[in-house]
């Protein structure tokens, strides 16, 4: 009596206005770095950059960077190798699910994911290198017997000049990479219910994945496929190890131009990035085209009853060695890279060291050190950071009744997208200007733009999927919001929240160009330290480095997996 | 038609002989036989988890690998249960179309009559006459989201149709329907499934459904109710009554 009914449609009470600030913070903080270092670089493309004595703005930087020797034959490299990259993982990711979903092998590789996502670009380049080169571990393993090799044959394996060892190499992450996507886009789509109709409807297996599941699948895997493409073609730390030299693509000429002695190279370098940014949105431009192509063509076939699809175990079984293939490499090279760690002599064609020594490890432990505590630092910070974002943006969602549109994931992946070479470089210049080169902050605050968008890709699912009847109740025994999303909400998503954790460390510690921009040398990491050493002579400093830069986030992995295993922290 | 027990399978019609499906040594089908005549349409019943849809699965061959089953299925003089799911020509409906979201209503057809069937002109004309039967004459080009759920039901049949299949199986079609589209739709199903002489197996646990099927009725034995075993009751009855 004497209470006045609610109206049912009142927000009193019923919004949070400090968790409405969340997704324009974090979108302010990931996004104004890469507009303002695009504008940057865009300004020093033309010849403004007072800094450098740059103040006549002119097309003087374009005429020398189209006078740099082989920049043809190193765009067309970057090309060539950015698509087939590109091409090849999507098509063996596509194949795996077609012939192989739901079968144990394909849980195996699900499960393998986690550690192969962990595993940084450059470490699983140098262990490639290490695998395969003339004198790597599998021709040992061959010779003499199979090869007759009595000293490792002069060929160029690593650093071919087609790219296709660089082109193995982006296959090795990026299978992993669109699997994981794949299979999470898997659970939205009723693969069993819609096999069976199309199998009852006189289609086999394959012609059933070709013309109803994948295309499905595909929608909701393209911005991951676009950002693979961008990435192969601007990646800059595995070019270095795996990429021809002479000329190089197009990502590594322009990163020798940008770290050249002559300042002076500075405008036709920053010229060159915004050439990188226009290549990449042309690429993508080209690849929805062939998205278009193949949609009509796939439509044609459709309307005359679906295509004939080769398939059996012979299909399927290609299709699980193309995936499996990263595996094997990722975990061979790491071994080979710690057998030559431990080595004292391995002389050719032998299969295994025939002396054993701990002596570089003992060498090299101290100088270790540094790298590793600021990579630690800085992806602890880095993901820390992030992670607190992401959750008030989530919750935001949840509190407040915002439901994301579409556009925004389009946002969320202007960083992957967009070359990071196009941007950090400007970035770089502004952060002179700002006395914040060398700095924690921006150290930290660089590695935020890649750490962010993961963390959210992958906290984003497991977050909406939540129970709100959870919610309802711990609210209404305890009456406070705090309390609730303390000790109820949190603690039920601790396994997404940790694995979220775990990947955007992951995301951090793999950074090269950020670090190296951002950190200006002052602060360095292990990635960082194993590219540099990657080109020089002593591949066993290098599988030191390469090793460490690989334990860490692995470490973290394993021990978010343990932690979000347990019943309560 | 209430003869079971074919001792001839070479006739046309369905025709299941000692069926058993058993999961974790459970039996939910005992030892089923049966036979459907062409245009005939037969009702199996039966409470939740008594095994009704692993018995659809197991005759169209999607039956989980975590089951046991054996048993002969003949489709017209044929024994179908060894051959992949796509040569059986069993044709099912489910409880959801399943209209493939990415294709138009039109695609959805034309992707399923068979391949053998050549020519653009003579495929598009099955499909126009197909939708106009189902009372959509015209919506070729329309996205199945934008039909309603007896749109999108009759269109799913037509799916099933066309494809050509010697039997249809009805896996509780009309159970998300309400009730007034119901029985429209049911007689529509039917009607189609005697007019093209399919033999046809429905699984429903409405009797409603089994009285308008006006074919043989069979009782699946309680088996697993809400997860528990009945202890006292042998694991599975089959029975067959006449309507």
């Amino acid at each position: 009596m004497g209470t006045a009914v609610l109206p049912l449609t009142g927000k009193r009470g019923s919004g949070s206005p400090l968790l409405a600030l969340f997704p324009a913070a974090a979108l302010l903080l990931f996004l104004a770095p890469v507009l303002a270092g695009l504008a940057s670089t865009a300004l020093a493309a033309f010849g403004y950059l007072p800094a450098l004595g740059g103040t006549a703005p002119g097309l003087d930087p374009w005429r020398r960077l189209f006078a740099v020797p082989g920049l043809g034959a190193s765009l067309g490299l970057t090309l060539r190798t950015g698509f087939l990259a590109a091409a090849v993982s999507l098509a063996a990711v596509l194949g795996l699910c077609a012939t192989l979903h739901g079968s144990r092998l394909f849980r195996w590789l699900s499960r393998m994911l986690a550690p192969l996502l962990a595993l940084p670009h450059a470490a699983a380049a140098i262990g490639l290198a290490f695998l395969i080169a003339p004198s790597g571990w599998v021709s040992r393993l061959l010779s003499p017997g199979l090869t007759g090799w009595q000293r490792p044959p002069d060929i160029a394996i690593v650093h071919d000049p087609f790219g296709l060892c660089l082109v193995l190499g982006l296959t090795l992450k990026e299978i992993p990479y669109l699997l994981f996507m794949a299979v999470a886009a898997l659970e939205q789509i009723r693969v069993r219910e819609q096999l069976a109709v199309c199998r009852t409807l006189g289609h086999g297996r394959a012609a059933a994945w070709l013309h109803v599941l994948i295309p499905q699948l595909y929608r909701q895997i393209r911005l991951p496929v676009y950002a693979v493409l961008a990435f192969s073609l601007s990646v800059v730390d595995v070019a270095v190890i795996l990429a021809p030299t002479e000329p190089p693509p197009f990502s590594v000429l322009l990163f020798r131009l940008f770290t050249d002695r002559d300042l002076g190279l500075f405008f036709p370098a920053s010229a060159g990035a915004l050439l990188q940014l226009a290549l990449t949105v042309a690429a993508i431009g080209v690849w929805r085209l062939g998205e278009c192509a193949a949609g009509g063509l796939g439509r044609r076939l459709v309307c005359r009853g679906g295509a004939r699809v080769p398939e059996g175990p012979a299909v399927s079984g290609f299709f699980g060695a193309v995936a499996g293939l990263p595996v094997l490499l990722s975990l061979g090279g790491a071994l080979a890279l710690a057998l030559g760690s431990l080595s004292r002599s391995w002389f050719f064609p032998q299969a295994l060291p025939s002396a054993w020594t701990l002596a570089h490890w003992m060498r090299h432990a101290p100088e270790l050190l540094r790298p590793a505590g600021v990579t630690f630092a800085a992806a602890l910070a880095a993901a820390a950071v992030g992670l607190f974002l992401v959750i008030g943006c989530l919750q935001n969602e949840r509190v407040n009744g915002r439901n994301p549109a579409a556009r925004t994931l389009w946002l969320l992946y202007t960083p992957l997208l967009v070359p990071q070479i196009a941007f950090l470089s400007g970035l770089q210049v502004l952060l002179v200007r700002l006395g914040l080169d060398g700095t924690w902050t921006a150290l930290v605050g660089s590695h935020l733009l890649f750490v962010f968008p993961y963390l959210f890709l992958s906290l984003a699912d497991p977050w909406r999927a939540f129970d709100l009847r959870y919610r309802t109740v711990a609210l209404s025994l305890c009456g406070s919001r705090a309390r609730s999303f303390l000790r109820v909400e949190l603690p039920l998503m601790r396994r997404a929240v940790l694995f979220a954790f775990a990947v955007g460390f992951a995301v951090s510690a793999n950074q090269y160009l950020p670090t190296l921009f951002a950190g200006a040398g002052r602060l360095t990491t292990l990635t960082v330290e194993a590219v540099t050493l990657a080109s020089g002579n002593d591949p066993r400093v290098t599988g030191i480095y390469a090793l460490a830069q690989a334990a860490l986030p692995l470490a973290v992995f394993a021990a978010a997996l343990a932690l979000g295993a347990r019943r309560r922290f | 038609m209430n003869a079971p027990a074919p001792k001839r399978p070479g006739r046309a019609g369905l025709a299941l002989c000692g069926v058993r499906i058993a999961l974790n040594g459970t039996e939910l089908v005992a030892g089923l036989t049966l036979a459907v005549a062409p245009g005939e349409v037969a009702t199996v019943m039966g409470p939740s988890g008594a095994g009704k849809s692993s018995l659809l699965s197991y005759l169209c061959g999607t039956l989980d690998a975590a089951f046991a089953a054996q048993g002969e299925i003949w489709v017209d003089g044929r024994e179908v249960s060894r051959l992949p799911v796509e040569r059986r020509r069993i044709g099912i409906l489910f409880q959801d179309d399943l209209l493939f979201p990415h294709l138009t209503v039109g695609e959805n057809l034309l992707f399923a009559i068979p391949r053998e069937i050549p020519g653009r002109r003579a495929r598009r004309e099955l499909v126009r006459r197909a939708l106009a039967e189902a009372g959509l004459p015209g919506m070729e080009d329309r996205d199945p989201a934008t039909l309603s759920g007896g749109q999108r039901a009759r269109v799913a049949l037509m799916r099933t149709l066309l494809s050509r299949p010697r039997a249809v199986l009805l896996d509780e079609p009309f159970s998300r329907l309400d009730a007034p589209l119901k029985a429209a739709i049911r007689q529509f199903v039917f009607d189609h499934v005697r007019a093209e002489g399919l033999p046809t197996l429905l699984v429903t646990h409405d009797p409603e459904d089994a009285r308008a099927a006006g074919g043989p009725l069979l009782q699946l034995g309680p088996g697993l109710r809400d997860g528990r075993e009945d202890p006292g009751a042998p694991a599975a009855r089959n029975r067959e009554d006449a309507p």
